[in-house]
């Protein structure tokens, strides 16, 4: 009877690890899946449509990549309690504290922006004018952060979390042949040799792997959970989960368009949408009602990543677990994003576009910075105590850090100087 | 109190409070070891860089 009661108890220590999991599930999954933003979908959609399910390898390669770059903000925000643009004023003084906030701003109000042109140019797709969107969304954003619990927020955001996942069926629904799919996308290949334009996709992929915000996002929202140290195991846990899924959920948008699209150059995400829909209505649909959802999560993420870090150095109550009246300004600053990004898309004439673009040029100002602050910061044994960077995990932190910031910088160029690579 | 006199209120309390903040983090904590110096000296060689060329590829789209 002893190997039953081994057995037993094992199941039981097993069950209460799930259960503490369950509770403690949340930032890694919400900014994972978030990465997969309007702007990632576009790019994911153009990448199949492009390429077919060729480059499926270099997407199953970054899933580890952005694992490795935020599971550093899961332990620098369990130890120090601090949000990242703190960590960033204590460790590295005011002046690249000044410069991460502020730029910080800029570009996470620029995301916003793409984010509503995103959801908009989706829900116009089923008829519902832009005015619609952009009020239905601040509406509901708003309801999700004024009941005053960190909790409700995060339930709600892992919903929108799991309806991202609408692109799986997706890819089922367009009957990709599972043998082609395996066969060119698993092994690693170059279609029709390394030239600049596949270069430039290689270069957008990144770009949308690892944004600044994410940075910002988790560790802030780590520190507010109230993780700690000995929460670090189940965090990891739950961003290599979250990584898993976004990667899977880029895939199915590979192979949809892949399928559907094969060699169509696609502006945006909607036009894809829109395209499908000729052929495969329920797919396009899917695809239209995912854009909706990646934009609105990405707003969720982006919005509260300013608000939080502008708390955590002014010093303002910046809580989700706070009321409206405990945290006047954390509110007033979300809701001061959030609304004037939304009104930005209404402007006839605005530029869009430009905008679109610039946000890749202006991440590229704040990216390197984070990224070696992160570093640096996860090698300070005095924060960090035992939980400082191993030899291997700085080896494979500064590669990857340094890979991204060179294609992440070379993408902008690529962006400010259209032809050079071609 | 007049509007005039609140927004007064609020910027002077704003600018006292990153006056302050600048006070707090003036040094920064964590120790300038070499490899920290040649870290955030690249960095800067960097964004000067970046900026530089936004700068240029402004001046040319203006001046064409």
């Amino acid at each position: 009877m002893n190997w039953v009661t081994k057995l037993y108890y094992k199941l039981q220590r097993s069950w209460k690890a799930v259960r503490l999991y369950l509770v403690l599930a949340g930032p890694g999954l919400v900014v994972m899946i978030a990465d997969n933003d309007a702007g990632g979908i576009t790019t994911y959609a153009s990448t199949g449509a492009k390429y077919e399910y060729y480059l499926i390898w270099f997407l199953i390669i970054l899933g580890p990549v952005a694992y490795y770059v935020q599971e550093m903000t899961v332990r620098l925000g369990a130890v120090t309690k601090r949000g990242h643009a703190e960590a960033i004023f204590d460790g590295f003084g005011a002046f690249w504290g000044w410069f991460s906030l502020l730029d910080l701003f800029l570009v996470d109000w620029l995301t916003l922006v793409t984010e509503f042109v995103g959801m908009t140019s989706a829900l116009a797709i089923f008829g519902i004018p832009p005015w619609a969107t952009v009020a239905g969304v601040c509406g509901l954003m708003g309801f999700m952060v004024v009941n005053g619990r960190y909790w409700t927020w995060e339930k709600i955001s892992m919903a929108f979390c799991a309806l991202n996942l609408i692109y799986i069926p997706g890819a089922f629904m367009v009957h990709p042949q599972v043998s082609d799919v395996l066969s060119h996308g698993i092994v690693p290949n170059f279609p029709g040799g390394f030239n600049g334009e596949l270069f430039f996709f290689l270069m957008a992929n990144i770009g949308t792997t690892i944004a600044p915000w994410m940075l910002f996002f988790q560790q802030s929202s780590v520190v507010d959970k109230g993780l700690k140290e000995k929460d670090i195991k189940f965090g990891k846990f739950d961003t290599a989960l979250g990584a898993f899924a976004t990667v899977v959920v880029a895939i199915a948008i590979v192979i949809v368009t892949g399928t559907v699209l094969k060699g169509v150059n696609i502006d945006d995400a909607a036009q894809a949408s829109k395209l499908i829909m000729e052929t495969h209505r329920y797919a396009g649909e899917f695809m239209a009602i995912g854009l909706f959802d990646a934009g609105l999560l990405g707003a969720i993420c982006i919005s509260l990543a300013s608000s939080w870090a502008f708390g955590e150095v002014f010093g303002w109550a910046h809580s989700l677990n706070n009321k409206i009246k405990e945290a006047p300004w954390f509110y007033v600053f979300y809701f001061f994003a959030l609304i004037t990004a939304g009104l930005v898309v209404l402007i006839p004439g605005a530029p869009l576009v430009l905008i679109t673009l610039f946000v890749q040029v202006v991440a590229v100002t704040l990216l390197p910075a984070a990224l070696v602050f992160l570093i640096l910061l996860l090698n300070d044994k005095e924060t960090m105590g035992d939980k400082v960077n191993s030899p291997w995990e700085n080896f494979i932190n500064i590669s990857i850090v340094a890979v991204i910031i060179v294609l992440s910088t070379l993408y902008a160029i690529s962006t400010l100087f259209p032809t050079l690579f071609n | 109190m007049s509007i005039k006199h609140a927004i007064g209120s609020m910027v002077h309390d704003n600018v006292e409070k990153v006056r302050a903040i600048n006070k707090r983090y003036a040094t920064p904590r964590l120790v300038m070891s070499p490899a920290v110096r040649v870290a955030l000296l690249c960095l800067r060689i960097y964004l000067l860089l970046l900026v530089g060329l936004l700068g240029y590829k402004f001046f040319t789209v203006v001046m064409s």
